[in-house]
């Protein structure tokens, strides 16, 4: 039997979530229904403020939700421990973040290798896996290097390179490029599509940056802790005069 | 993980380092400090330690420590050798006295004065000369330290004369008694001529030594002696705890030594405490991080631990180091320190202790580790 939920990596409905008590308390997330396929890359946009980041920490199992239902990958989130969402994170979840968030002390490869080795694969295997990972990214002579003698995309390849290594199901980026320059961003782009993809995963990416939609194959728009509608780039390109 | 947890703790040079200095500063004090304590306190009993051949000490009953002895009559002699189970008993004088050289040098000295038969009570260490040698007339033997302390830069020789309350004394040997407490000169002499040298006339016997017969336990003689002479009768293993006891009890010893120690101690938790939190704190983002990816906090905890053990261990290592060569060289050059060593139980109990410092300082940084939101990796 095939239905459309079979493609679904990430599938949230109704989600609510707030900060704070009393007075200063936010409502973030208004009822929010987000999904995402395997083997797309799913956007999300939208204003600062209006809840992007707060809803990917839902979806990536790292922040708890107040109210709705969160499956993914067929698990519902909500009824897992903080321990058992940890091993589910290491186990199917890779992230990257716009502040790339290297272990200083630590050369690219061994940065790459942490979540082989956080799994329990020797330092030895976890490192070769890194350093073909790095190799694929184009950084094969930079291998050895510590990130404060990386520029800014080297680092970002080497965040990716840690995000992939362990072959997540799902790929969860927020503002990936937003430290970048533009022709870095689209190679960055272009590398995490290409080694995204290619492992039948399904890839979400939040980001303020409109000269990456086309790589989108979806892109959800949010405003005030909603979605307010779904494009699909190459379909609002068809239909275009 | 444990890889990735000390390459962190490596990366910040300065902060490690820090740590390593205070658990090495806390280490090499308490040690130092211990182990001179422990050192000062055995030479509160040297005395009855020098004197092996003995094992019942029999002395007035008012007497409290062997540094203050308060004389015996004479007839107490023959009394205590009529005990049954004595298998024999000897006087034994103990006094300070002041000493001259012909340089004009001026000690105090302990002088003990041993039964002019059997010589019994000195040591068997001589380093010049034999213990027959104090059979001659005005004989005396001295300690080394006390023989460096008359003569300062002259080899340990015998032939030279002291004066001792005017009265003229020879060093026929040299004999390694262990320093005592009240003085760093030991002399050993007859006891017809220790009474004479303290102008103490001829009856004055401190100390009655008694060894107890084959196969007789030494307390069981021991209560029998006080019982029938109505005088403080005690084996040596007794008499060595009274005096130490005395010590811990009567001086500023244990106060002054112990107020190091515990400031040692605290100096230590504090430093390695607080720079241990900082680093944390600095590096909490990076823990934050790791937690984001699927790092457990339990795994994370004993990564922390990990890290403090890593400072623990090798602070501990350097402070045990550095306090090994202190003690395996000043004692040999400084009588002040002579006969003092780095005691295996210091050791261990301040391994202790660092392992108190680690822990504590995990304990501190812990909840930061495992309360930081995982959440707060995607914010600036
Ligand atoms: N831990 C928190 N405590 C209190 N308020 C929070 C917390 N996290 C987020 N918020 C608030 O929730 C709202 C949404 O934040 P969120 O980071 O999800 O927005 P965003 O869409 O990612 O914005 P940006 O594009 O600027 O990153 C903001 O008003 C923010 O101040
Ligand atoms: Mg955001």
């Amino acid at each position: 039997m095939t239905t459309a939920t079979d493609t679904l990596a990430v599938r949230c409905t109704g989600i609510h979530k707030s900060f704070g008590e009393g007075e200063a308390r936010v409502h973030v997330l208004r009822g929010t229904d987000f999904d995402a396929r395997t083997g797309e890359m799913t956007f999300l946009v939208g204003p600062s403020g209006c809840g992007k980041t707060t809803l990917i920490s839902v979806l990536g199992a790292i922040l708890s939700c107040d109210d709705g239902e969160v499956d993914v990958l067929g698990h519902d989130l909500r009824a897992l421990s903080s321990g058992k969402l940890a091993d589910f994170r290491l186990a199917n979840l890779g992230f990257i973040f716009q502040q790339f968030n290297l272990l200083p002390a630590l050369s690219a490869t061994e940065n790459a290798s942490i979540p082989l080795v956080a799994r329990g694969e020797s330092v030895k295997a976890a490192e070769t896996s890194a350093r073909e990972m790095l190799e694929s990214l184009g950084m094969g002579d930079q291998v050895h290097k510590m990130p404060a003698q990386l520029s800014g995309g080297q680092q970002q390849r080497v965040a990716i390179a840690r995000a992939l290594v362990h072959s997540p199901r799902i790929l969860i980026c927020d503002e990936p490029t937003a430290s970048l320059d533009a022709a870095t961003g689209n190679t960055v782009m272009g590398l995490l599509r290409d080694a995204a993809l290619a492992g039948d995963r399904s890839v979400i990416i939040v980001t303020h940056d409109n000269r990456i939609f086309d790589f989108a194959d979806r892109i959800h728009h949010m405003a005030d802790g909603v979605i307010t509608h779904i494009e699909s780039p190459d379909s609002s390109r068809e239909d275009a005069p | 993980m444990y890889r990735v947890a000390l390459r962190m703790l490596l990366g910040d040079k300065t902060k490690c380092l820090g740590l390593v200095f205070g658990v090495a500063f806390s280490t090499l004090l308490v040690c130092q400090q211990m182990s001179i304590f422990f050192g000062l306190l055995g030479r509160a009993s040297s005395v009855v330690n020098d004197v092996r051949e003995a094992d019942i000490w029999v002395m007035d009953p008012s007497v409290k420590t062997i540094d203050v002895p308060y004389p015996l009559r004479a007839l107490e002699l023959p009394r205590v050798r009529g005990v049954e189970g004595v298998a024999w008993a000897v006087p034994f004088f103990k006094a300070t006295v002041q000493v001259r050289t012909h340089q004009g040098m001026l000690e105090n000295a302990i002088i003990l004065g041993i039964d002019d038969a059997s010589l019994v009570g000195v040591p068997d260490a001589f380093v010049v000369g034999s213990i027959d040698d104090l059979a001659e007339p005005d004989a005396i033997a001295v300690n080394p330290a006390g023989f460096r302390l008359l003569f300062p830069g002259e080899e340990l020789d015998v032939g030279r004369e002291l004066e001792l309350n005017d009265s003229r004394a020879k060093i026929v040997a040299i004999v390694d008694a262990a320093p005592a407490f009240a003085a760093n000169l030991t002399i050993y002499t007859r006891y017809s001529l220790a009474t004479q040298y303290t102008n103490n006339g001829r009856n004055q016997l401190s100390f009655i030594l008694a060894k107890s017969a084959d196969g007789t336990p030494p307390e069981v003689v021991a209560e029998r002696i006080a019982a029938r002479t109505g005088l403080k009768s005690v084996t040596s293993q007794q008499l060595r705890r009274e005096s130490i006891m005395y010590v811990l009890a009567n001086t500023g010893i244990p106060v002054s030594f112990g107020t190091v120690v515990i400031l040692g101690a605290i100096i230590g938790v504090a430093i390695v405490g607080l720079t241990f939190n900082q680093f944390v704190m600095e590096n909490i983002k990076q823990y934050a991080a790791l937690k984001a990816i699927g790092v457990r906090n339990v795994k994370l905890l004993f990564m922390t631990l990990g890290q403090a053990a890593f400072v623990g261990v090798i602070g501990y290592g350097i402070g045990l180091g550095i306090a090994a060569l202190f003690f395996s060289t000043v004692p040999k050059k400084s009588d002040a320190l002579r006969g003092f060593y780095l005691l295996p139980e210091v050791a261990v109990g301040v391994a202790i202790l660092a392992a108190v410092i680690v822990i504590l300082s995990t304990l501190i940084s812990m909840r930061r580790v495992l309360t930081v939101d995982p959440a707060t990796v995607f914010r600036g």
